[in-house]
């Protein structure tokens, strides 16, 4: 590939990334403090204290500060789609389309109809009803998730889908096992989750910052402890989803698992690595470098946690190349060598397909779309030129798998000693404790991030797994134009940002007394 | 008649609402100027879709995909 299409690749992979990391700044904010606010509302319509009220009214109003500053931030990863992915966007318009489509009709329209109520219907509308209003608000933000994160997760499990050579797409063929496949369930739970955790942070953070200061003390101690509690359920499930997301990349993806260890050569009772520094010399997969300088490990967790059997053979990266490895229901897997046979196979079945059929012979059109069907699988691999080429960049997703895991453990250690202080009434004066919950707020975004960083780059260089690689996705369009709107969204998002934060701060100054 | 009360007090929930703000008027302000540079300046002259814009019919984009795929492979 000579180094303009590099250029134009690796531009439009920065503008998606960073538009996207953009976009993640807003999200888990909306959907985690929701629920809280939700929380609040539900105690202040039980219990008629209107200390609840006045604590809700305050986070809602923050949660609108972000709900509107982030709103349409999402859009702009569609316009992408269309000008710098245009052949991706085609291949897969059937299996987006659907998903999106749904999002911006049904979970728009449900938190477009009842955020008005929630913030304009106070002292208008029944207690319930406001109530009510105010968790469909949140339901229908959590519901566009849902449609969004179930696109991504046909990224990297392509299920539910034909591909049909004359309209050179895939079409679905089965919306359920889409919408069902354990890689959507567990990635929607894992990331709106990780946004609880997010909004947790956030309240018990805010809140934090007034007990320090010894203002609004029966507010703060109140949405403490709320946040707290949240904190530490919703941090718990994280872990627990998380586990759930590494099983299935180990089933799906092995090689996006391989490079989260930086495992290069695979073994049976394979250990996790607690704690890591890699080797920077490591330059090749077949090389004889040590991949570490140092590392903690604890035997036999990795094949414990991929395979849930402690002797399972975990593949390393020089064992998703080389392939024949064991695996637990007995397949053998194919070799890169063998998968890029087929793939040129299938893509040459597609070049020959159309030759038939535009030739009308019907015979060779249906042998050519057989021979397709049967190495459609391994499509992708008709591109990579070199084995070299299927592997994403190991330090970038081992270290923000091993940092995000590390924050996720901080913060269920967090949470519980902010639970266990608010419980004994002794958060007051534990100022160590409220300086480190304040300054754990840009860890949770810190966390979050990472988390997609894993997803992403580990998924490289495929932009759908093993059917489509990034460089046949493009568009064939100049990388000068892809270098002008990354400046202009960057100037544009930092704006926003920079609004966000200010309009924030001011509204957490005024605290909730002005609300 | 019910309807007609009924569109009144929609209406007038919404016109007190927005009229009553406070930190919401900044707010629809950057939404407005955020949809305004997106949707008019962005998408209109750097984000055209790069199919729709060179291509009238669906077969023509299938074809330019299909070659795209074929010429692309190594």
């Amino acid at each position: 590939m000579d180094l303009l299409d590099v250029t134009l690749v690796n531009w439009s992979r920065a503008q998606f990334a960073m538009t996207a990391m953009y976009h993640w700044l807003f999200v888990p904010l909306t959907l985690g403090l929701g629920v809280i606010m939700c929380v609040m509302e539900s105690l202040y319509v039980k219990t008629g204290n209107e200390a609840w009220k006045k604590a809700t009214q305050f986070w809602m109003t923050l949660f609108g500060v972000n709900f509107a500053i982030g709103v349409a931030t999402g859009i702009i990863l569609e316009f992408q789609f269309g000008t710098n992915w245009s052949n991706y966007s085609w291949f897969v318009g059937d299996i987006f389309g659907a998903p999106l489509a749904i999002e911006a009709i049904f979970a728009f329209f449900m938190e477009a109809t009842f955020i008005s109520i929630m913030f304009f219907g106070w002292n208008k509308v029944g207690k319930k009803f406001h109530l009510a209003s105010t968790w469909l608000t949140v339901f229908g933000a959590t519901l566009s998730a849902l449609w969004i994160l179930v696109a991504n997760a046909w990224m990297q499990y392509p299920v539910g889908m034909e591909f049909n050579p004359d309209t050179v797409r895939n079409e679905m063929i089965d919306f359920w096992s889409i919408l069902l496949s354990p890689v959507a369930i567990n990635k929607f739970l894992h990331t709106v989750l990780s946004g609880w955790v997010m909004g947790a942070l956030f309240v018990t953070g805010v809140s934090a910052w007034f007990l320090l200061k010894k203002r609004q003390v029966d507010f703060a101690l109140k949405s403490m402890m709320v946040g707290a509690i949240f904190g530490i359920v919703s941090s718990l499930l994280v872990a627990f989803t998380g586990d759930g997301s590494a099983y299935n990349v180990t089933q799906r993806q092995p090689m996006k698992l391989a490079a989260m260890e930086g495992l290069y050569e695979g073994k049976a009772g394979a250990g996790l690595v607690a704690f890591g520094i890699l080797n920077p010399n490591k330059k090749s997969y077949n090389d004889n470098e040590n991949p570490y300088l140092f590392k903690i490990e604890i035997p036999y967790m990795l094949s414990m946690l991929g395979f849930r059997d402690i002797n399972a053979f975990v593949p390393g990266i020089k064992n998703v190349i080389d392939g024949g490895y064991p695996t637990p229901n007995g397949s053998v897997p194919l070799s890169f060598a063998e998968k890029q046979t087929r793939g040129k196979a299938a893509i040459q079945s597609l070049a020959n397909y159309q030759l038939a059929v535009t030739a009308k012979d019907t015979a060779a059109a249906t042998l050519h779309k057989a021979q397709l069907k049967a190495n459609y699988d391994q499509f992708g691999y008709g591109y990579l030129e070199s084995p070299e080429k299927l592997i994403p960049n190991v330090p970038t997703v081992f270290y923000s798998f091993h940092i995000m895991v590390i924050l996720g453990m901080y913060f269920i250690l967090l949470f519980s000693l902010l639970v266990y202080t608010s419980y004994k009434k002794k958060i007051e004066t534990s100022n160590w404790l409220l300086k480190a919950s304040l300054w754990s707020i840009p860890l949770g975004y810190i966390a979050g991030e990472l988390g997609w960083a894993v997803a992403e780059v580990g998924r490289q260089p495929w932009a759908i797994q093993d059917v489509l690689p990034l460089q046949a996705a493009i568009s064939s369009i100049s990388s000068d134009s892809v270098k002008i709107t990354f400046f202009l969204f960057l100037i544009l998002f930092t704006a926003l940002l920079v609004a966000e934060i200010r309009i924030m701060l001011n509204q957490i100054k005024k605290g909730p007394e002005e609300a | 008649m019910k309807t007609p009360k009924f569109a009144f007090n929609l209406y007038t929930f919404y016109r007190d609402g927005f009229k009553n703000m406070t930190v919401g008027k900044t707010l629809w302000l950057i939404i407005f100027i955020k949809l305004f540079i997106m949707f008019v300046v962005l998408r209109i002259f750097f984000f055209p879709n790069y199919l729709n814009s060179n291509f009238n019919s669906e077969e023509g984009k299938s074809n330019h995909v299909r070659q795209a795929l074929i010429e692309n492979s190594n």
